[in-house]
């Protein structure tokens, strides 16, 4: 099987635009959650869209551009395209896809009649718009299309297009997930299924902790053959070692208690790696704030871990920025990837009184330096979304 | 609903052309709507405004047959007549 590495990263996250603020402003301590939402406030659209672009990408379209942008350039990609576009996909994660887009249109729909719904209501509102502006505006001709898994869809985008790569479908995919779903629709639905935290305040793992914050962005890698992004001088930023997926089959919207599918995921994701418990020495948890995930992901930890989950570090990137749902597997993919890089581990903000069930490292308040002590910078990523949907990446700095 | 002018018409069309994202200076009545950038999904859009503001409704034949922005100004004052 080819090997898959990561030249290029991207983000846009409440934490500003761009991957080095997420993990510049996390590792200091900085929270992007105002009045319980996590808004990419520092994104100007019209910075980066004509206004035809602009209007023909709903703005989890538009993240995802952004995001792309980035990450193809920090690969050294923004002259050209260093493969044969038909060698080269784009597979873009979201949860929702264009609710701002479907919600403004149903609004039209109610007040003006059918016969004034956008002609741009399907190509803005469809989940594959955005792995679609992705492909378009970088002429990549390769396989692409949406993922579709809630709060997963960015680590599923990530495991899918390394598949691609290692089977031989692509020599490079960019892959990512994006989400802007703070919306009027959204934010009641969410609140109606009880996940929203109605304090506005994101601390996973905190005894005090009620639910999650939601927030937009969006995450983007650039995954390469490594063979061929070696023999074209890449920068390789990291490994893709490993990736595994697995289904709960028991709640549409919660995990079992004891975590077993998302256990079961970490220890498929560290036999693709062909890694141990003893070789991770970080932990990106899906740390959503909310009771029951913060509980279940702590028990799938020891489970899958087993003793080692009592030292290995882990830290909740959902405490910086809320939940961008869809995007948020490849955001926190971007983070950890740049924390093992920094050998900087940034902090579970908000962490202030532990809760006695949840007795792992949870990295509190304070980032960490990473010594490696002669060991490699290995860590898991984990993401889990409604559905029953687990999915975790297992990542190596170079 | 009154005739409109040509001028009204006009107004309508530019205005919609620079909503869609065409450059107001680029606009005339000789201008190519492909120089503009002025695609199937804009004009779908046009179409919709069209019926809108002067009540008349634009088959797709008649879309395919607007290849300037003069022609999408007399086709709606023909028919508004």
């Amino acid at each position: 099987m080819n090997e898959v590495v990561v030249t290029g990263v991207g983000a846009v996250t409440p934490l500003g635009v761009g991957a080095a603020k997420l993990h510049e402003r996390w590792a200091a301590g900085v929270c992007g959650i105002e009045d319980g939402e996590g808004r990419c406030d520092e994104l100007v659209v019209t910075d980066h869209f004509s206004v035809k672009q602009a209007r023909r990408a709903d703005r989890f379209s538009q993240l995802v551009l952004v995001a792309a942008g980035e990450a193809l350039a920090d690969a050294g990609w923004d002259a050209e395209l260093p493969y044969e576009a038909a060698r080269i996909g784009a597979i873009i994660g979201t949860g929702i896809g264009g609710i701002g887009t479907i919600e403004a249109n149903d609004r039209t729909l109610i007040e003006q009649g059918p016969k004034l719904v956008s002609p741009l209501a399907v190509p803005l509102m469809m989940g594959n718009a955005g792995a679609a502006a992705v492909s378009m505006r970088h002429g990549l001709k390769g396989p692409s299309y949406g993922v579709v898994s809630a709060c997963a869809a960015g680590t599923h985008a990530i495991g899918s297009a390394m598949r691609a790569i290692q089977y031989g479908d692509a020599t490079a995919v960019v892959a990512g997930g994006t989400e802007a779903a703070l919306t009027p629709l959204s934010r009641a639905a969410f609140a109606a299924v009880d996940a929203l935290s109605p304090s506005g305040i994101s601390r996973p793992f905190d005894r005090r902790r009620d639910g999650f914050v939601m927030g937009e962005g969006a995450g983007v890698l650039v995954l390469e053959n490594g063979e061929a992004a070696r023999a074209r001088g890449a920068r390789v930023l990291a490994i893709a070692r490993g990736y595994g997926a697995t289904s709960d089959a028991f709640h549409i919207t919660a995990p079992p208690a004891n975590g077993e599918g998302a256990a079961a995921a970490i220890t498929r994701a560290l036999e693709d790696a062909e890694l141990t418990p003893d070789d991770l020495v970080y932990v990106n948890a899906h740390g959503t704030s909310t009771p029951i995930n913060d509980r279940a992901e702590t028990a799938a930890l020891k489970t899958a871990l087993g003793e080692r989950a009592k030292t290995i570090p882990i830290s909740s990137t959902k405490s910086a920025i809320g939940h961008l749902l869809g995007a948020a597997g490849a955001v926190e993919a971007v983070a950890t990837i740049l924390a093992l890089r920094a050998r900087v581990l940034p902090p579970t903000l908000g962490l202030e009184e532990p809760d006695p069930e949840l007795d792992l490292d949870y990295i509190p308040n304070i980032a960490r330096t990473l010594d490696l002590d002669g060991r490699r910078a290995i860590a898991i990523s984990n993401s889990f979304g409604f559905g029953g949907h687990n999915a975790v990446l297992c990542l190596e700095a170079t | 609903m009154a005739e409109p002018s040509i001028d009204q018409i006009e107004k309508v069309i530019t205005d919609s052309l620079v909503t869609f994202g065409a450059d107001r200076d680029a606009i005339s009545r000789d201008a190519e709507l492909d120089a503009l950038d002025v695609d199937s999904l804009d004009l779908a859009e046009l179409s919709q405004i069209i019926e809108e503001n002067f009540g008349v409704e634009l088959s797709s034949n008649d879309v395919s047959e607007i290849k300037t922005v003069g022609d999408a100004i007399d086709i709606v004052a023909e028919r508004a007549k």
